[in-house]
Formats: structure tokens, sequence, C-alpha cells
């Protein structure tokens, strides 16, 4: 081999003289490959292949729906319009677009679920769950530009309360306000701006989702278990035990997605947004797409405007914080009795949030939407710092393999799938 | 020479003497953070409101037709402008009402120019919903000015909010009555 070349494993010529130029097919291998991987993975470890799958499928439909689009207050009602109607497959394009970012965020909150369950956020992988976020608020920015697109009634009246958050900010706020809408009031150059932006954040999420999976690749996949691997008997290569396992799931996913889109492509939105934007009359019930209820809810619970912007702000910059906040060492909640129930309750509390946030601004729903955001803060700040030290876990298993394959493991029995990486089984 | 380097590291060390190399560091990062900000300029500046939307012109009203309970809305800078003509009940009430009540203190009179006249930005100051209370089917509020539907602020007759997250009462534009029955706004 010439000096400077890649050492390439591959043979065939045309691959083998790119990867020893520039090794891409190795990283790829070694990544997707024979990536060692967790054995005991269930179904919610397909949550992060089907947020990539997503993400692709948004950019993949926004571009050819941006060819169509018009960013002009006279005209992009209208030329949504022609999109669902005259454009070949416009109607299949945009109710893919449209309900590809329902589908984004069920998924992604399944994704962080997971993550906040078994304790995937706890060291060594605080800096993975913080990119996590960064991605998740991403993709709100993105999605709520979006949404500002068709210049329907909800489009303006929500980019109108949203950017009037800012508003809020002391001393600067009505400077930040009036210089996110280019004017002074939503109008042709916020929807201008709104574009641009909303075709440039995707493709930040892609450099994001690029650095969270580097991270990922360091620290290694966490686990339903929660302990580390240790050996080759604690783990399978990615490919085929995995890329196999994720394409179930996919299928699955494809198949809600179907269904949103052919049989209710309207359900999750709302039909105020088939009226033209009026800057002149608000909607009597203005209410964001439902990935936002529970943060609304939370606003509209304090009775007082900073107060509720930061406490909106506060429920997801909290998550930031979460590997500190939760002082215990067990990641998994398998092995935390008594905090697992209340991580239920409080996946519960999200789920009464969500839909108090779709309710008008009345009682009993602003009562409840205070009682559910005390709850939601409370587990953050008291119940996780206190739980870690006055919980008492269940034993943890001592390796993944013996938690899996029970007795085998130990009789070292049987062949173990394991392609190039497999070793014999170490007696435990 | 190498082992205190090694030993002290490259920078940072307080027994290190200041050399004429330090000040050309800090002289040459000064510049380039000048540099960089004199360029970010202008793609900052650039977002702020364009020419043409500065350019605003006023709105003039004909406020002859009004009656009296009546409310007309006006569109200036883009935003309503709510002018009402109120009932000498009305006006009493937003008299009435002492200044500890209000959330942002004004007296009804620092808020008009002339009877019966009050004029008023038609934004809610929570997060600028356009409150209801313009037609006589539209709902008050507790106060029988207005009320925003959006989150629940409610405003007195004089437009000052009375309930709810909105922090300040609507915003009188500046205006001028340019005869007995004609205003102009802005
Ligand atoms: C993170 C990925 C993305 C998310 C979450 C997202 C979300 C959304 C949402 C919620 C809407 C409103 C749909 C409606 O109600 O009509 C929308 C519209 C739109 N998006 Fe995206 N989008 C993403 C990526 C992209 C990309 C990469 C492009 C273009 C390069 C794009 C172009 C458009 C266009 C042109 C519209 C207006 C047409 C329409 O309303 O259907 N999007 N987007
Ligand atoms: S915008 Fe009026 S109460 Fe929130």
């Amino acid at each position: 081999m010439a000096s400077g070349l890649h050492d390439s494993q591959f043979t065939n010529p045309v691959i083998r003289w790119i990867d020893q130029r520039m090794p891409v097919f190795t990283m790829v291998q070694k990544e997707y490959g024979t990536f060692p991987t967790p054995r005991n993975f269930n179904y919610l470890w397909n949550f992060g292949a089907l947020a990539m799958v997503n993400l692709v499928i948004m950019i993949v439909t926004g571009v050819v729906l941006a060819m169509n689009y018009t960013p002009h207050v006279t005209m992009a009602f209208d030329s949504v319009e022609r999109i669902m109607r005259d454009v070949h497959f416009g109607w299949l394009l945009r109710y893919a677009h449209a309900n590809g970012a329902s589908m984004f965020f069920m998924v992604v909150y399944v994704h962080i679920w997971r993550g906040m369950y078994y304790g995937s956020f706890k060291a060594p992988r605080e800096l993975l769950w913080m990119l996590g976020v960064v991605i998740f608020l991403l993709m709100m920015a993105t999605a709520f530009m979006g949404y500002v697109l068709p210049w329907g009634q909800m489009s303006f009246w929500g980019a109108t309360v949203i950017t009037n958050l800012f508003s809020a900010i002391p001393l600067v706020g009505n400077t930040i306000v009036t210089f996110l809408w280019g004017g002074f009031s939503v109008d042709n150059p916020t929807l201008n701006r709104f574009f641009s932006l909303h075709y440039l954040l995707p493709f930040m999420i892609v450099g994001v989702v690029f650095l969270h999976i580097a991270a990922l690749h360091i620290t290694g996949s966490n686990n339903p278990l929660g302990i580390e691997p240790n050996g080759p008997q604690d783990t399978l290569p990615f490919h085929p035990y995995y890329t196999i396992k994720d394409s179930v799931g996919i299928v699955v996913y494809l198949m809600v997605f179907a269904v949103l889109v052919f049989f209710i492509p309207n359900y999750l939105g709302h039909a105020d947004n088939y009226i033209p934007a009026n800057p002149m009359a608000t909607p009597t019930h203005i209410v964001p797409e439902w990935y936002f209820l529970p943060y609304y809810a939370i606003l509209r619970a304090v009775p007082n405007k900073l107060g509720g912007v930061a406490l909106m702000g506060g429920s997801i910059l909290v998550l930031f914080v979460l590997p500190w906040l939760d002082t215990s060492k067990v990641r998994s909640m398998r092995f935390r009795p008594i905090t697992r129930v209340l991580f239920f309750l409080w996946t519960i509390n999200f789920f009464v949030l969500l839909s108090m946030g779709g309710k008008p601004a009345e009682q009993p729903y602003v009562l409840i939407s205070q009682i559910c955001t005390v709850i939601y803060f409370a587990y953050f700040l008291v119940v996780l710092p206190l739980m870690g030290r006055l919980e008492r876990p269940l034993p943890l298993p001592e390796s993944i393999a013996i938690a899996v394959l029970g007795k085998r493991a130990t009789l070292g029995a049987g062949p173990i799938p394991g392609g190039a990486t497999a070793k014999p089984m170490e007696k435990a | 020479m190498a082992e205190s380097l090694a030993s002290h590291g490259t920078h940072g060390d307080a027994s290190h003497d200041v050399t004429k190399r330090d000040f050309l560091k800090l002289t040459t990062a000064a510049f380039a953070a000048i540099g960089v900000g004199a360029m970010a300029w202008p793609f900052v500046a650039s977002l702020a409101p364009a020419r043409d939307v500065l350019a605003l012109s006023s709105t003039d009203v004909d406020v002859g037709p009004v009656t009296v309970g009546q409310a007309i809305t006006v569109v200036w800078r883009g935003k309503p402008v709510f002018v009402r003509h109120r009932t000498p009940e009305e006006i009493a009430a937003a008299r009435a009402v002492p200044m500890s009540d209000l959330r942002d203190p004004q007296t009804d009179q620092s808020r008009i120019i002339r009877d019966p006249w009050l004029v008023v930005v038609g934004v809610c100051t929570h997060l600028g919903c356009i409150p209801l209370g313009q037609k006589p089917t539209d709902p008050k509020g507790d106060f029988g000015g207005w009320f925003c539907p959006c989150h629940g602020s409610h405003y007195d007759t004089s437009a000052r909010v009375r309930k709810g997250p909105a922090p300040l009462n609507l915003l009188v534009p500046a205006y001028a009555f340019t005869s007995d029955r004609a205003l102009r706004i802005g």
C-alpha cells in the first residue's frame, strides 16, 4: 500500500480506490455495520432511526413544495391552494409535509420519553442528550415557521402570538419583535424571512443530528437495563440485527403515516387555517398545532406576561439540566420502583397539559393548567433531586447477557450470533 | 527551554512576563473583533423595518357619523385602531376607578385628547391579538370595555387592563383633531 493511503479492507476495486483516499466506506462499515450495540434493545430504540427517516421525508417533500410555493402575503395562500388542486400530486406532497411534521413530533416525543425513562441522559451521555434538546428546539422553530407559510388565519395569528412572546423580555423586547417582523406587525417582510429560515433550519438540524450521532458513537447506546455492556457477549453488530429491527419499525411508522395522509389529512390541523389571513380579525379561539399545546397551556396558566413566557421557556430549557437534576446513579426506571410510578404520573400530567392547551382560557381549564404546571416542574426540580437520595433501587443485573439469556449466558452454551466481532463468550 | 514550556504550559502563567508579542496578539484580536462586528452590522440591520415600511402614511378618520356608544376600527401602520364614541356613563365609570385598582395606572383624562373620544391601538398588550368589544354583539369583558379571547385579558372603558395576563393598557397612538369631526392618527 502506498504511504498516505488508508488501509482499506474492501476488495471491490472501485470501492477500494475511493476508500483508500477517503475512507467513508470504512466509516459506514464501522459505525453502521459492525458497531457493537447492546443486545437487549426493545422497540423504543427504533425511534431515533424513525426520526432520521422523518427528517429526510420533510426535506424531500419541502424542497419540491418550495418549487411551487410563493412567499408573498397576496399570493401565499393561493399558491398553497394551487399546490393542492393543480400541481400533479401536489396534495400528496403537501399532506405528507404537513402530517410529516406531526409524525416528526410524535416520533421525537417518544424518543425523548425513552431517554427519560431509561436514563439515557445520564453520564456519560449528557452532551448527547443536550444536543438532542437543541434538535428539539430547532424542530419547534422550523415547524412554527412552516405553519406560517400557508398564510391562513392560524398562520397569521399564531405568528403574531408567538413573535409577541419576545416582547416580554424587559427593555429590549419590543425592539427584538420589530426585528423579527421587519415592520410593525406580522406582514410581508415577516413571511419572506420565515420562508428563508424555514428552508435553512432543517439543514442546521441535519448538522446537529450529525453531532448527536457522533457523540452517540463515542459513548455507545444505552439500553433498557441502563447498565453498560462490558464485553462482546452483551452486544450485537448493528447490521443485520438492528437494521432489520429498525426496518420493522419503519414499516409500522409508514403505515400510521399513510393512514394520516390518505384518510384523515386534516384531522390534526385546524379548519381556520383554510381561511386566508386577516390582520384585522382574530379568530375567537387561537390554538397552536397539537405538538405545542403543553407549552401553550403553561404559558396561559400564569396570569403575568413575563412569568408565563419565562415558565414556558423554562419547561423546555429544564431538559438541558436534567442530567444534573436527576441525582440517582441508576439509569433505568425498571430499577427505581417509586420514581418509575412518579414518572408515569408526570407522563399523564403532560397529556393533561396537552389537552388543556387546546381549551379556551376559562375556568376550570386555567386552574387545571396551573396545577399541571406545578406538577410538571415539581418532577424535575423536587422529585428527581430528592429521589436520587431517598429511594432504594432494586438490585441491578450482573450483565446484559445474564439478564437476557439467564442461565445460558453463564453456561456459555450455544453459538453466539455476532459475526466478525463475536468472540467466545467469557465465563461470567 | 523545552522543560520549562512543558511544566508551565504555553500560556496563562502568572509569572510570565508581558512581551511585545502579547501586545501584538491582543491588538490583532481586537482589530479582528471590530472587523467581524463591522461586517455583522449590515446583516443585523437588514432585519429592521425597511425604508418603505418606515415611510408610513398617517390615517385620517372622519368621526362625524359615529354616534354615541358606537365604535369604529381604522387601519394605521397595518394595525387596527379603535375609535370609540363613549357614552357619559362609560366616561364616568372610567373616571371613578381609583388608581390603586390599576395594573398600569393612568387616569382616563391622560388617555384622551377630547371628550367623548377614546382612540387606542386595538392590539392586546399581552401577545398581540385584537380584543373583542367593537361590535355591539361582542363580549366586552367584566369592565365594559374590551375582552381579548386569546388568553382572557379584560380592558375597561378607558381601555386600561383590569384582569388577565396583559401587562399594559391599550396604547394611545399619537393623533390630533384636524377639525371638530376629523382626526389624524400618526
Ligand atoms: C424539520 C423539517 C421540517 C418541518 C418540521 C416542517 C414543517 C412544516 C409545517 C408544519 C408546514 C405547514 C404545513 C401546512 O399546514 O400547510 C410547512 C410548510 C412548508 N414547508 Fe416545511 N418543514 C420542514 C422542512 C422543510 C424544508 C426542508 C423545506 C424546503 C426546502 C420546506 C418547505 C415548506 C414549504 C414550501 C411549505 C409551505 C407549503 C405548505 O404549507 O404545505 N419545509 N412545513
Ligand atoms: S393576546 Fe390578548 S390575552 Fe393574550
